[in-house]
């Protein structure tokens, strides 16, 4: 799998994605949110940088 | 191992529950004496949340009731045990550890895991103090005070389960409710030097606990003897409707065979990633268990630093999902910590949470392939011993790093995969304790309680007296 190339910008992605999820983030949760983001999208970087099969799908416990 | 008085602090169920049964002490002895001992050491260590005097006083007298008449009060009869406080408990309202669910209408029937403790005789004292909605490793609560560590009042109790971890650490009730998405059982218990079992996914049932992230979510209990814990553990076992993740495999007590010894069983220690960023006090933990169970080979869970990272995003996903409501009207009422993580969440891309829960599925079938070669794996509960309350941040391995999320960075990559573990608190020679975890493979919980029960005969784990 190829790697992201563009590092996330959490800010631009806070102003465009939380309105849209009916998120209000006040100006003095945003550092502390903006922390958390960049955190996660690094975390996402490794998760996604793992090439996976197209038969590994996930095991959800869901049963009709 | 007993403690000879049981209405005396320390007492184990185990010794509670027989004198119930010979008559030597009534339930309600037990019950009054419990409650002056919360009364007196809640001013210190803010574990409880509420105190259900009366209805302890009620189910203990009911105890004493069915001995009198002759009929079998349960294994656990007049045991105290308290939950945290996201087990429905009729007529309180489900407070999750947040000020929001105040609000909420007082729950109607108690959560499943409770019933079952009543059920077999144990008796409620209580609601315990958490992490907000569960997201937290350090005990801390900025609605309810933090819950303190029995061992040093400045430090961490540990997280989610704070309140659990205090109460049983510092003596005031034997047994402890508790839950674990990402280390929550195991974290307090390692901080506070008590027993602690989160059990295979799907063992226990969950239906009429708040829940957090349903794919991680466990339920489990806290205890200070390995007896205790097995008996509160088999009294939990049983399918529940209510919990759709809930296995319908026959429940598997795990007592009867509980001093059947480890002959046989090939153990290992975890490397690679288990050992990097510990302290030496979790380093010499597990060294000191190995050492008492012959366990010399060394094996590597593969990916288990991208295991925990899938669990971390998996978690803020499902967290955020289930909080994105409150999050649109009441997001001011949050913990400040858990707010900013659950809205950071909440902005997260589908493409992350699919990725790890696809990943899930591979790194489980790479570590069930362990199992065909070792019954058991040994590795920290936590990377250092409680760190002091408010600290933010701490130094493993040369690197700091902030404190909240890391005290669960050897927890996590096992809770992913629902691995049972029970995690013991190691008798190494520290000012503060700190805990193995003993992982088995799925369904083995019994394995890994006959481990500890033997570490615990040979006073390599145990739980030390405040």
């Amino acid at each position: 799998m190829s790697k992201p190339t563009t590092p996330l910008d959490p800010e631009a992605w806070i102003d465009a994605t939380a309105p849209a999820l009916g998120l209000a983030v006040d100006p003095a949760w945003r550092p502390g949110v903006t922390a958390n983001l960049t955190r996660m999208a690094e975390l996402a970087n490794l998760v996604l940088a793992f090439p996976l099969a197209d038969d590994e799908d996930a095991a959800p416990v869901y049963r009709p | 191992m007993s403690t000879p008085s049981p209405t005396a602090a320390f007492a184990t169920a185990e010794t509670i529950a027989d004198a119930v049964r010979r008559r030597q002490v009534t339930a309600v002895e037990i019950a009054r004496a419990t409650l002056q001992r919360i009364a007196e050491g809640n001013k210190r260590l803010n574990a409880f949340t509420q105190v259900t005097e009366q209805r302890a006083l009620a189910e203990a007298a009911a105890i004493d009731a069915k001995v009198a008449a002759g009929r079998d009060p349960g294994p656990l009869a007049g045991v105290p045990f308290a939950a945290k406080n996201l087990f429905d408990i009729s007529g309180l309202a489900t407070v999750a550890g947040s000020k929001i669910n105040r609000d909420l209408k007082p729950a109607t029937a108690d959560a499943s895991a409770v019933q079952r403790l009543n059920a077999h005789g144990a008796v409620l004292m209580g609601a315990l103090n958490m992490g907000e909605y569960a997201y937290d490793f350090t005990g801390e609560n900025v609605h309810d005070g933090p819950s303190r560590n029995p061992h040093d009042l400045g430090r961490m109790s540990g997280g989610s389960s704070g309140g659990s971890g205090s109460a049983v650490g510092g003596g005031l009730v034997p047994i402890a409710l508790a839950t674990d998405t990402n280390g929550s059982i195991r974290v307090p218990a390692s901080l506070c030097g008590i027993f602690g079992i989160k059990p295979t996914y799907g063992r226990l049932g969950r239906h009429g606990s708040f829940p957090f992230v349903a794919s991680l979510d466990h339920i489990g209990p806290l205890a200070r003897s390995v007896a205790d814990l097995a008996m509160a553990y088999d009294a939990l076992q049983g399918h529940d409707p209510g919990d759709p993740a809930s296995t319908d495999r026959p429940r598997e007590p795990s007592l009867p065979g509980l001093k059947s010894g480890i002959a046989g069983l090939r153990i290992a220690v975890a490397g690679d990633y288990f050992q990097r960023g510990a302290t030496p006090d979790a380093l010499a933990a597990v060294e000191l268990v190995a050492k008492a169970l012959r366990a010399k080979a060394t094996v590597t869970l593969p990916e288990a630093a991208r295991a925990r990272a899938a669990a971390f995003l998996i978690t803020a996903s499902e967290g955020a999902n289930l909080h994105l409501e409150r999050l649109r009207t009441r997001a001011a009422d949050f913990d400040p910590a858990t707010r900013d993580r659950l809205l950071a969440g909440a902005l997260a891309p589908a493409q992350w949470y699919l990725q790890a829960q696809r990943f899930r599925r591979w790194y489980r079938e790479q570590v069930l392939a362990l199992f065909r070669e070792v019954d058991i794996i040994l590795a920290p509960a936590t990377p250092c011993s409680a760190p002091a309350l408010g600290q933010q941040t701490m130094v493993l391995d040369g690197v700091e790093m902030p404190v909240r999320p890391n005290l669960g960075i050897f927890t996590q990559p096992i809770s992913f995969i629902g691995l049972p573990v029970v995690a013991v608190p190691a008798a190494i020679p520290s000012r503060m304790p700190i805990g193995v975890q003993i992982i088995a493979a799925p369904w083995q919980e019994a394995v890994a309680l006959r481990v500890a029960h033997v570490l615990e005969q040979a006073g390599v784990a145990r739980c030390p007296i405040p």
